[in-house]
């Protein structure tokens, strides 16, 4: 791993508290090699934009508010901040060198074995992982996102062989993921590992649609009809069904 | 010791008046969790019933139910009232029925007689005469010292909301004293307190001695209001419930008397529990009985209600009555100041449901109990009717038994009062600076003939300049303003019980406000860090501005500009810590319009930050809308640098967020056992 002290960051967010435990100071990598149909922050794809920040600001940006994160800490999210391995990994560090708790949101998708030992690295200064699962099936996984789920699984398993405790995350597209075989499916996907902490079913919105037109793409899930809390609990029922029983 | 004391422990407080001292000898501590608590009994659950089949009628009324127009409410003008004599374990309204509003019109007769008319009463001409012809008011006694420049003020709107037509508030009376005391002591008290006044007959030690046989009057019929309802509070009282009964006589007596912008009332939950630990030990009264005793008191605040006009109303956006009761809190010596009783008071909101008066208000410190937090959000979850505040902030300043009055005065209970004193519109000042004092929407000259500035940009260097000209301009008008009205009030108004519930050497806080903190930041770093081009209309007044490139914000926790908010709240404090103050009022400010910035945007001009005229300012210390970028904390950041030590008086954020973005349930992550994870378990 090389030391890499200055990245490119789509946003801060300072008062985080749906991405980890506590109150969290989110950092928002900038680029995303998916183009997942449901994205709803594709301001975010692109790894040409951002705004180049360093580890030293970012942690100084924590340490000034540091009151507010006493049972949070910092969450690497995006984007993809796996994409950006080595400044991620330097920021990392220098916050466990902190003492700050790290959360990696991430839906791995740059994960190679090629690179392993640097992510090896990585994990040594990673406390949590929030794993974004976006298919069960591969090619479907391929339809939604443009991209197997090779990376991911692999990813899960080294997570796994390296005890990094990983709350799954789930998008709850209608029609897409929503069906009964892929929840089950995914439940006992995650059967398979035992370093699964918890699990978080994410009902898809509408949200997304205004920075679409902003950036003047076309929104593949135009008119897709938002799913409600309760479809997410239902989905979640589900999915802990066929992983119990898996 | 008295008998009405006993098993209580000795102190200080038996020999003087000293309720902070009983508390500290003989409170305990609650550490445990919600589950004492009791239901509502089916008494409390019958007279809500009524309260609620009253509310109802009222509302169909347009909002009052009925109004005295002949008797002027005193301590003791009306006879007993009652919902339901049979039921009500605590007792007393403020005229002869629940739902009755009282006709006060010591602060003003305009508006006692406009808030009548306006539901559709009319007073008795007798008393519209008796307080026209031959008994003064507040509102004309002010009216009467007024200086053309302060009336040319007052309807610009660069200084608002003043107390000039209606009664001033924010001072709360040590209600918990009668219940510990009884009356009697309490004027043995304020004659000995008159004996040892100072004998020159100095204008203030004339006043002082008035003032101090009012007090005694007040008293006086205090007892009598006991009397009225059956109760002998000359002496102390001598179990909860009549602990609970004589401080609510306290209070009663001074919503009767005044009608104030804002009536708390105190620190009172952990002062009772001390009598309900005594009867529960001596088991005079069960769990389920004192619960009840709250309940019906905590109903009674429910029900103060004031003759009020529409406009009153919708500037403070509802009915409000202020009875803040401060609950919690943490001790000097460490200890937690939370009781069962502060459980109690907020277990109202689950046995009468939910509502915004009395407003309890949890005094918040790192150091509560934990199960005391968890209590509070359970509860806040459920009701979203408590406020909190922070003890460990206003503890350094006013030790641990100050109270909150209206919705963030903090005062010390009983030794510490407070002036209120309205707002100077500090962006509107900014354009005087601009315009040499000229109005930029009437066109008039209302402030000093300073030199305007004549550029097509503003120049940073130049404007900072000139504003501090005019505002000090503006704290010495407006301090002297403030000043007549306090006169008056004090002469023509006085709060005569509250202030018997006072010690002798009372601190009198001088309270400001200041609006449109944010505007004038972003304005001052407009023009500092981008170009601010004037448009100036056919007499070369700056009506309108543009700015020409991005400059940094308040509420992004960028110091550029939080820097020179912090400048303007301590400048400003400067020259209003430089005019004389009325009774020596200690100076201090609040950053704190919650609903009444709209209003003050309406009535002013186009700001150098980009905002257009008559668009609303942001509320209290609020970052401008939309203008903060980087999340809650960034924001909120930007507030706490500004100087609490100049605002003592309040420093209010107003943000709402949907229950969603506070957070998940613990259900995300797995319960370890029920999905065998290897316990593997977060941090």
């Amino acid at each position: 791993m090389k030391e890499c002290n200055s990245g490119a960051i789509h946003s801060v967010e300072t008062f985080g508290t749906v991405d980890g435990p506590g109150i969290r100071y989110v950092v928002f990598f900038q680029g995303c090699p998916f183009r997942c149909l449901f994205c709803h922050n594709p301001d975010t794809w692109t790894p040409q934009g951002g705004t180049q920040m360093t580890v030293d600001e970012l942690l100084a940006g924590y340490q000034k508010n540091i009151s507010f994160y006493k049972k949070g800490g910092i969450t690497a999210s995006g984007g993809e901040p796996l994409m950006q391995l080595d400044f991620l990994t330097t920021l990392f560090k220098k916050a466990k060198e902190a003492g700050i708790h790290t959360c990696l949101d991430t839906s791995a998708a740059t994960y190679s074995e090629a690179r392993r030992e640097d992510f090896e690295t990585l994990l040594q200064y990673t406390d949590l992982v929030l794993l974004d699962f976006k298919h069960s099936d591969r090619e479907e996984h391929k339809k939604l996102t443009g991209m197997y789920n090779d990376a991911p699984l692999a990813f899960a398993k080294l997570l796994d062989e390296k005890k990094i405790p990983m709350v799954v995350r789930h998008v709850l597209v209608p029609e897409i993921t929503d069906t009964p075989e892929q929840l089950r499916n995914l439940g006992r996907l995650m059967k398979q590992f035992k370093n699964v902490v918890g699990l978080e079913v994410l009902p898809f919105h509408q949200m997304g649609t205004v920075k679409y037109k902003n950036l003047g793409i076309p929104y593949p899930l135009e008119g897709v009809n938002a799913l409600t809390k309760e479809d997410g609990k239902r989905a979640k029922e589900m999915i802990l069904k066929a992983y119990k029983e898996a | 010791m008295r008998e009405e004391w006993n098993n209580f422990n000795s102190g200080i407080w038996v020999k003087e008046i000293n309720v902070r001292d009983f508390i500290q000898k003989n409170y305990t501590p609650y550490e445990g969790d919600d589950s004492f608590l009791c239901d509502a009994t089916q008494n409390t659950k019958d007279l809500w019933a009524q309260v609620m089949e009253l509310t109802k009628e009222e509302l169909a009324k347009g909002g009052v139910l009925d109004m005295d127009t002949h008797i002027i409410s005193t301590i003791t003008s009306h006879g007993p009232g009652y919902l339901n004599k049979d039921k009500e374990t605590i007792v007393g309204f403020q005229t002869d029925k629940p739902f009755k509003r009282a006709l006060q019109p010591n602060g003003g007769i305009r508006m006692a007689v406009k808030a009548c008319e306006d539901n559709g009463y009319t007073v008795d001409p007798t008393i519209v005469e008796f307080y026209t012809k031959h008994r003064k008011t507040h509102n004309a006694g002010v009216f009467d010292a007024y200086t053309p420049e302060m009336r040319a003020c007052r309807s610009s709107h660069i200084i608002t909301g003043l107390p000039d037509a209606y009664g001033r508030g924010r001072i709360i009376g040590d209600y918990r004293r009668v219940a510990l005391y009884g009356v009697d002591r309490l004027i043995a008290d304020k004659q000995q307190q008159k004996a040892t006044t100072r004998k020159t007959m100095y204008s203030d030690v004339t006043r002082n001695r008035e003032e101090l046989s009012e007090q005694i009057r007040a008293l006086e019929e205090l007892k009598e209001l006991g009397n009225i309802y059956g109760f002998d509070i000359s002496r102390p009282a001598q179990n909860v419930q009549e602990a609970i009964q004589w401080t609510y006589f306290g209070y009663l007596a001074a919503v009767k008397e005044q009608n104030g912008a804002a009536m708390s009332l105190g620190r009172t939950s952990t002062f009772l529990d001390i009598y309900a630990q005594r009867d529960l030990a001596n088991g005079t009264f069960t769990e389920e009985q004192i619960q009840e005793f709250v309940d019906h008191f905590v109903m009674k605040l429910r029900l103060v209600k004031f003759a009020r006009t529409p406009e009153y109303n919708a500037l403070f956006s509802g009915d409000p009555t202020w009875v803040t009761e401060s609950i919690g809190g943490m001790g000097i010596d460490g200890r937690t100041l939370v009781t069962k009783m502060s459980y109690r008071f907020l277990h109202t909101l689950v046995n009468l449901g939910t509502a915004p008066e009395p407003n309890l208000t949890v005094l918040w410190s790192t150091r509560l109990p934990e199960n005391f937090k968890k209590f509070c959000a359970k509860t806040s979850v459920m009701s979203s009717s408590i406020q909190y505040e922070n003890d460990d902030l206003m503890r350094v300043t006013h030790g641990d038994d100050y109270a909150i009055a209206c919705c963030v005065s903090s005062m010390r209970v009983g030794k510490e009062m407070q002036f209120f004193g309205a707002r100077a519109n500090l962006a509107k000042c900014l354009l005087y600076a601009i315009n040499g004092g000229v109005d930029e929407v009437s066109k008039k000259q209302v402030g000093p003939k300073f030199r305007p500035i004549t550029s097509e940009y503003l120049d940073f260097d130049e404007v900072w300049d000139r504003y501090k000209d005019m505002m000090w301009w503006l704290a010495k008008v407006y301090i002297n303003t403030l000043n007549i009205i306090h006169y008056m009030h004090d002469k023509y108004c006085y709060e005569r019980l509250q202030m018997a519930l006072h010690d002798k050497n009372v601190t009198r806080w001088f309270a400001t406000g200041i609006a449109g903190l944010s505007v004038v930041a972003d304005s001052l770093s407009a023009i500092k860090y981008a170009k601010v081009k004037t448009i100036r209309d056919e007499n070369g007044i700056v009506v309108d501005y543009e700015v020409e490139g991005d400059f940094p914000k308040y509420g992004n926790d960028d110091d550029r500009v939080d820097d020179l908010a912090y400048d303007l709240v301590s400048t400003f404090m400067g020259y209003v810590g430089g005019v004389h103050t009325y009774r020596g009022g200690i100076p201090t400010t609040s950053i704190l319009t919650i609903t009444s910035n709209v209003v003050y945007g309406k009535n002013t001009g186009s700001t150098p930050d980009g905002r257009k005229a008559g668009e609303p300012f942001a509320p209290g210390a609020n970052p401008m809308h939309n203008r903060d970028k980087n999340g809650a904390i960034a924001s909120l950041s930007s507030v706490s640098k500004l100087p609490f030590k100049y605002a003592q008086d309040g420093i209010s954020n107003t943000f709402s967020i949907i229950p969603d973005a506070l957070g998940k349930g613990d259900d995300v992550f797995f319960a370890g056992d029920a999905l065998n994870v290897d316990g593997m378990k977060l941090d």
